[in-house]
């Protein structure tokens, strides 16, 4: 039987919202942005625990990326400073560009990974990079009206 | 005879009725237009230009502050300059002109920008973590419980998490809530009547800048000032006769003095917790230097080098705002999803009803 929600468009349309796993910040390191990779007991069912760890740890290095503070952020930092931080009104912050990556890879993973299993994450810059949402989905039809729909079809034809 | 011209009442037409709006399941047809967040932002700020600008709700003494560096530094250029390019060198008002750009821009920077805001949990998130607090005396709606509190370990030191009332949030370390803003701000440093906003995380290093800069352009001002009445009372001339010969520089020489002191001693302290990696919350609390009983602890977040702290502080990655004021306001998917749900329930019963007509046909 082919997997119930092919594409996000299905899942929000098809399913109803059953519940939301919030994922807190792991504060261990300071107040760099790390989120902590301990698997809920709510999605246990759902997905297997090293795609989701994965994906946690994919986010928190695409985090530690952006604020890396190396050679690149003091020139970064240098050059803002002489011009008076008026470059932040004309160029996009190296913390910016890893934002888009970071949106880029959650939309991929939504797509390949979560909605496949009804499952949906937001980016957690909408929550003010406080938790990772993991909204959890419910088809809102039984499995067996599913199974009707399904033979109907092959009947039809 | 003129025909009565009257129009037959169509009673087809009087039985169905006129066109009811349709129900509207897709929140695009709603008749209001779409709101920017900042319209609908809890805190007590001002927004301006269509959210690009924020400022704090009570913006204190910003105009008094502007006007006295603007009036200050334009008496300057009418009154002293000229007598100082024609006696001394014309570098002076060049000095001076770069000075008071590096002021002004970075006062209006620290007084325009986010300064670190952390937006209020939704909630679905506030409701999670009232979950996860463990309330053992099951009190009555009517008491509030005691304040919460989470610890962490960071770099070996125990930090103690608050939970914020108003936003409804663990606060993450180093973060607070500003009573007049009703804001949580990241890396709170403390709020300052003279910019009208809170120095944050986002808004640090153009403070920073702001009070070196205007140091240096208040000291400068003042050594200016006192060499042009210096040269104008030579030859036997006098004081007096300086002052007034030139009564503007007797105005600036008052404002300098009596801020030269208190802005060089505002830069020194911050080139201090700069240096230390502290911010003023912490240092006044006591945060780190043992002054609260604890014993022998250290502020977990130095990175014990001068020239690092400074780095991360001031050449740090610039942080993005977290509050995006610019975004509109998303519909609210709770009422979105189940008149859609309606719709594809009785759609899907209809395929079953004909499913069974035709497996029983």
């Amino acid at each position: 039987m082919s997997s119930p929600f092919h594409n996000l468009q299905e899942l929000r349309h098809s399913a109803s919202l059953a519940n939301k796993v919030f994922i807190q910040r792991d504060y261990t390191d300071g107040t760099v942005c790390k989120f902590q990779t301990k698997f809920p007991s709510e999605l246990d069912s759902r997905i297997e625990r090293t795609l989701f760890e994965d994906t946690v740890k994919t986010l928190n290095n695409y985090y530690a990326e952006a604020e890396k503070i190396g050679g690149q952020s003091y020139l970064e930092g240098c050059l803002a400073c002489l011009t008076v931080y008026l470059i932040f009104l004309c160029i996009e912050t190296r913390y910016e560009k890893v934002l888009k990556k970071i949106s880029r890879y959650i939309q991929e993973q939504n797509e390949k990974v979560y909605a496949p299993r009804g499952l949906l994450i937001t980016d957690p810059i909408e929550r003010g990079m406080r938790v990772i949402e993991i909204s959890v989905y419910e088809d809102r039809g039984s499995s067996g009206s599913s199974s009707g729909s399904s033979t109907t079809s092959s009947s039809g034809r | 005879m003129k025909n009565l011209d009257y129009q037959q009442i169509d009673p087809q037409a009087l039985a169905t009725p006129t066109p009811t709006p349709p129900p509207r399941p897709l929140p695009e047809h709603k008749p209001r237009r779409a709101r920017r967040k900042w319209e609908v932002f809890p805190g007590k700020n001002r927004f301006c230009c269509d959210g690009r600008v924020i400022v704090a709700r009570q913006c204190g003494v910003l105009p008094l502050t502007l006007g006295l560096i603007v009036l200050t530094s334009g008496l300057f250029f009418i009154f002293d300059c000229p007598f100082l390019v024609e006696h001394l060198t014309g570098c002076i008002p060049v000095i001076g002109g770069v000075l008071f750009v590096f002021v002004i821009i970075s006062l209006l920077q620290t007084s325009f920008t986010d300064p670190g805001i952390l937006p209020r949990a939704t909630p679905e998130e506030a409701a999670d973590i009232e979950k996860q607090i463990d309330n053992p005396t099951g009190s009555s709606s009517s008491y509030r419980p005691p304040p919460r509190t989470k610890e962490v370990v960071i770099n070996q030191q125990v930090v103690k998490l608050k939970y914020c009332f108003t936003c409804k949030i663990f606060r993450p370390p180093r973060t607070s809530h500003c009573s007049l803003c009703d804001n949580c701000v990241e890396r709170f440093d403390h709020h300052c009547p003279w910019v009208g906003n809170c120095v944050g995380k986002r808004n640090y290093r153009f403070f920073y800048t702001f009070i070196v800069s205007l140091s240096f352009l208040t000291a400068f001002i003042f050594g200016c000032v006192t060499t042009h009445l210096a040269l104008r009372s030579q030859g036997g001339n006098g004081l007096v006769f300086a002052l007034q010969a030139s009564p503007a520089s007797a105005l600036e020489l008052v404002v300098c003095f009596f801020s030269v002191w208190s802005i060089l001693g505002l830069s020194g302290f911050h080139t201090y917790l700069v240096a230390t990696n502290l911010t003023t919350n912490e240092d006044i609390k006591g945060s780190w230097s043992g002054k609260s009983g604890n014993e022998d602890v250290g502020n977990p977040y130095s990175y014990n080098s001068i020239t690092k702290n400074c780095c991360s502080v001031l050449c740090g990655p610039m942080p993005p705002s977290l509050i995006d004021r610019r975004g509109f306001v998303p519909s609210d998917d709770s009422v979105q999803t189940s008149p859609v749900e309606i719709e594809l329930s009785a759609a899907k019963n209809d395929t079953n009803m004909v499913g069974r007509a035709v497996t029983s046909g």
